[in-house]
């Protein structure tokens, strides 16, 4: 070591220096690492990321009315919005040739059907006036508003040219329940028309509470199984994993079958007397009918890493706590809970996220208040075709679980988190 | 054993080719599964690969999410359906969006036994250029004949009348339908319910009619709902589709009868999704599958109107239980007192904004 750092440097056997073939031989196996984790990289960034990231850029890109009025749109850009007057003739000609083009093309529905989210009305307006524009001669301002009054109405028009430009946020004004008024100031809607904030809100807590109960739930039974020979364990292991195992819908419907009011629970109680048959308990469709069947669903995501976690907790904790003289309750607290603390970390971060998302339960058990906030993604996405709103709305809710795990990561420490 | 194995692959490469000599193209026809889908095999599928064994129909049952996953679908340029079984507002909708393609329903559908033209034998019923009718069904109103005493429910208003008849209601969770009814029960006049729901005092009016039995409902989403909910007597009233109720009365005998007072009319049909690719063989079959006789046929296996005029007189009896189907059609004229023809216009107009009221007055 002595002659390394004075006379000439290390090297090699074949003379290279010691360093050079240290950092080439580092290189080499950083290399192959990478070429290891490669596959799952790329399998990521293609079903993962690729996917997430065109699906909510649709909540802001806006080409369709841009591209299928390509004469109108640059010559009504240049319209003043406030001037109360509609359009002159040339916008009105340009919009008849891009109206005839586009209706030959069968693409003029996909404006109209856009531009009606932001103002009913311009879907049945569009297509009115597309089955009638091969017949339009000049003045076409004239024949638009023979073909369908409402082109008289100048706060279409405004809608027309601001939904015109490639980027909107009209997405995501509407995903906070607020939209334009027609002077096309960004107002909250009326109170009778908000919907998205209320669902935001009520997803939290709903979820937040059926996270709460699985912890009360699973934590004595996480508890049971981690001290019972295993034999045993592994009986009442397989009675937690059976609902894993059995069909959500089946699931779900066999607590409809128990809880509703003909159901069951209320024909036992009130067979055994216990209740009037005229009193019989509302367990379903409505709130409480969600919260059980949802912790139901969601108990086993608690229990598995819970248990994972106090499989590895020493018995001989407790008893070293109790011999120093803690009572039962304190060696509990100061003792065993802590050390579970990874568990309960990993368990509640499965179940809320879980929770947030779940939309079929609560739209089958839940009634009146049984809708979250998926429950519309899903009805933009399947049934409304608003791919734009739904990408908004998922947007916030993605940003929501954002901030919420970065609070857990500030309190708890994500690395003080165990999965199994 | 290398003998044995050559000839095991020989034999097998043999028996291949021959069945892919004698296999026939696949057509695939998306629609609703269950009865429905039931009811088309044995009235159109079957008797069009008899007679046609270089087809086969392949059933898809994703017709619940059908335009969603068209779009999808066209977007990534690979349209693997080549019919799909929808209901006319959904059938608008893709026909705005360029997802399905427009018919000459002259020149491409079989006509009428008596000559007239397949578009003059659908009359009103062809609602978008896209669209093909199917049936006509119709949304209505079932109830517990043991939970209503000795005068069951004949009224719309009867449906919003807690005191009469006490208990639990299954409506849909949508706007569509309930606004309707809740005026009329209000005392609207059918023909001005439209203009009506064009207003803001309108829709406040309807809801206002809605909140006087709003504790009382249970919302339901999916069609199958309600025929449980009432077969389990949770709820005295509940609507659905008419079929629906049919087979829990007829098929499954359970306590329930109809209320047909201010049934909705829809229609139900077929599409071909834009750049298919069996275009021409779908074309072919759907000229066999909607002509006069096979949608008849389908009215054997299910209760839901045959959308052709001359399609009516051909009904007959249901295949298995043996009872004459023309009392149950939505459309048979016992039952067609007071009719709402879903408004198809009003509803691409306001669906987007109803809803959202309408979600925001049940989260209230």
């Amino acid at each position: 070591m002595a002659s390394a750092n004075t006379t000439a440097p290390l090297v090699t056997v074949d003379g290279t220096p010691l360093k050079v073939s240290l950092a080439r031989a580092k290189r080499r196996a950083k290399i192959r690492a990478l070429i290891l984790v490669a596959p799952l990289f790329l399998f990521i960034f293609v079903t993962f990321f690729i996917p997430i990231f065109s699906m909510l850029s649709r909540s802001v890109q806006n080409d369709i009315v841009a591209d299928t009025l390509p004469l109108t749109t640059p010559l009504l850009a240049q319209w003043d919005v406030t001037s109360n007057e509609l359009p002159d003739e040339t916008v009105f000609a340009a919009l008849a040739e891009d109206f005839l083009v586009a209706s030959k093309a069968k693409t003029i529905g996909k404006p109209g059907r856009r531009l009606n989210y932001d103002k009913p009305g311009f879907s049945s307006m569009f297509r009115k006036t597309a089955r009638k524009v091969k017949n339009f001669e000049p003045p076409y301002k004239e024949a638009f508003i023979a073909a369908d009054k409402k082109w008289a109405d100048i706060d279409y028009w405004r809608v027309l040219q601001r939904e015109s430009s490639r980027y909107t946020d009209s997405y995501y004004l509407a995903a906070v329940d607020a939209g334009y008024n027609d002077a096309g100031d960004r107002v909250l809607n009326e109170p009778g028309k908000r919907i998205y904030g209320k669902l935001f809100w009520r997803t939290l807590w709903m979820s937040a509470l059926i996270t709460g109960l699985c912890l009360l739930l699973a934590y004595p039974v996480a508890y049971l199984l981690s001290i019972l020979r295993s034999r045993t364990s592994n009986l009442l292991m397989i009675l937690v994993l059976l609902p894993f195992w059995t069909s959500l819908l089946v699931r779900t419907s066999a607590w409809i079958a128990l809880l509703q009011q003909e159901g069951v629970i209320n024909s036992l109680l009130v067979w055994s007397g216990l209740l009037d048959d005229a009193n019989r308990l509302a367990m379903i469709h409505n709130k409480a009918g969600t919260i059980i069947a949802m912790v139901h669903v969601l108990l086993p995501f608690m229990i598995l890493p819970l248990y994972s976690v106090m499989k590895t907790i020493p018995p001989s904790y407790m008893r070293a706590a109790r011999s120093l003289g803690a009572t039962p309750s304190t060696a509990f607290f100061k003792v065993y809970l802590p050390n579970t603390v990874p568990g309960i970390g990993a368990g509640a971060i499965l179940v809320f996220i879980l929770a947030i998302g779940y939309y079929i339960t609560p739209a089958l058990v839940g009634g009146q208040s049984g809708t979250l906030i998926s429950n519309l993604i899903a009805y933009h996405l399947e049934s409304s075709l608003n791919w734009g709103l739904a990408a908004a709305l998922g947007a916030i809710l993605l940003a929501a679980v954002f901030a919420l795990y970065l609070v857990y990561d500030k309190i708890v420490g994500i690395d003080n988190m165990k999965l199994g | 054993m290398k003998a044995v194995l050559t000839r095991t692959i020989i034999a097998a490469a043999v028996s291949a080719g021959m069945v892919s000599a004698a296999s026939a193209k696949d057509l695939v026809v998306v629609s609703w599964g269950g009865a429905y889908t039931a009811s088309q095999q044995k009235a159109y599928h079957e008797p069009y690969m008899a007679a046609n064994p270089d087809i086969n129909i392949v059933n898809d049952d994703s017709a619940n999410s059908a335009v969603a996953k068209l779009r999808a679908m066209q977007e990534a340029g690979n349209v693997t359906w080549d019919l799909v079984d929808m209901v006319a507002s959904d059938a608008m909708l893709s026909c705005d969006e360029g997802l399905v393609i427009e018919i000459d329903h002259n020149a491409e559908l079989a006509a009428a036994p008596d000559g007239t033209p397949a578009l003059e034998d659908f009359g009103d019923l062809v609602v978008s250029p896209c669209f093909i009718p199917q049936i006509v069904y119709s949304t209505t109103f079932g109830y517990r004949t043991d939970k209503v005493g000795d005068t069951p429910p004949s009224t719309i208003a009867d449906v919003f009348d807690l005191e009469k008849y006490p208990g639990k209601r299954a409506l849909e969770k949508k706007p569509v339908n309930n606004l309707e009814w809740a005026l009329l029960a209000d005392g609207v006049a059918a023909d001005e319910v439209y203009d009506m729901l064009g207003t803001e005092e309108g829709v406040a009016r309807a809801l206002a009619k809605l909140d006087t039995i709003k504790d009382e409902v249970i919302w339901w989403e999916k069609g199958a709902q309600t025929p449980q909910l009432l077969a389990d007597g949770e709820v005295v009233i509940g609507s659905t589709y008419n079929g629906r109720l049919f087979s829990v009365i007829e098929e499954e005998k359970q306590p329930v009868g109809m209320m047909w007072d201010w049934q909705v009319y829809d229609l139900d049909g077929w599409v071909i999704p834009a750049n298919g690719k069996n275009e021409a063989d779908v074309k072919e079959y759907l000229k066999f599958a909607t002509d006069t006789q096979r949608l008849a046929d389908q009215a054997k296996y299910i209760s839901y109107g045959p959308a052709r005029a001359s399609s009516a007189p051909m009904v007959g009896k249901h295949d298995t239980l043996g009872i004459d189907m023309g009392p149950h059609m939505p459309t048979a004229p016992a039952n067609a007192g007071n009719t709402l023809l879903y408004n198809y216009e009003f509803w691409a107009d306001n669906v987007d904004d109803l809803t959202e009221t309408f979600q925001a007055w049940l989260a209230n």
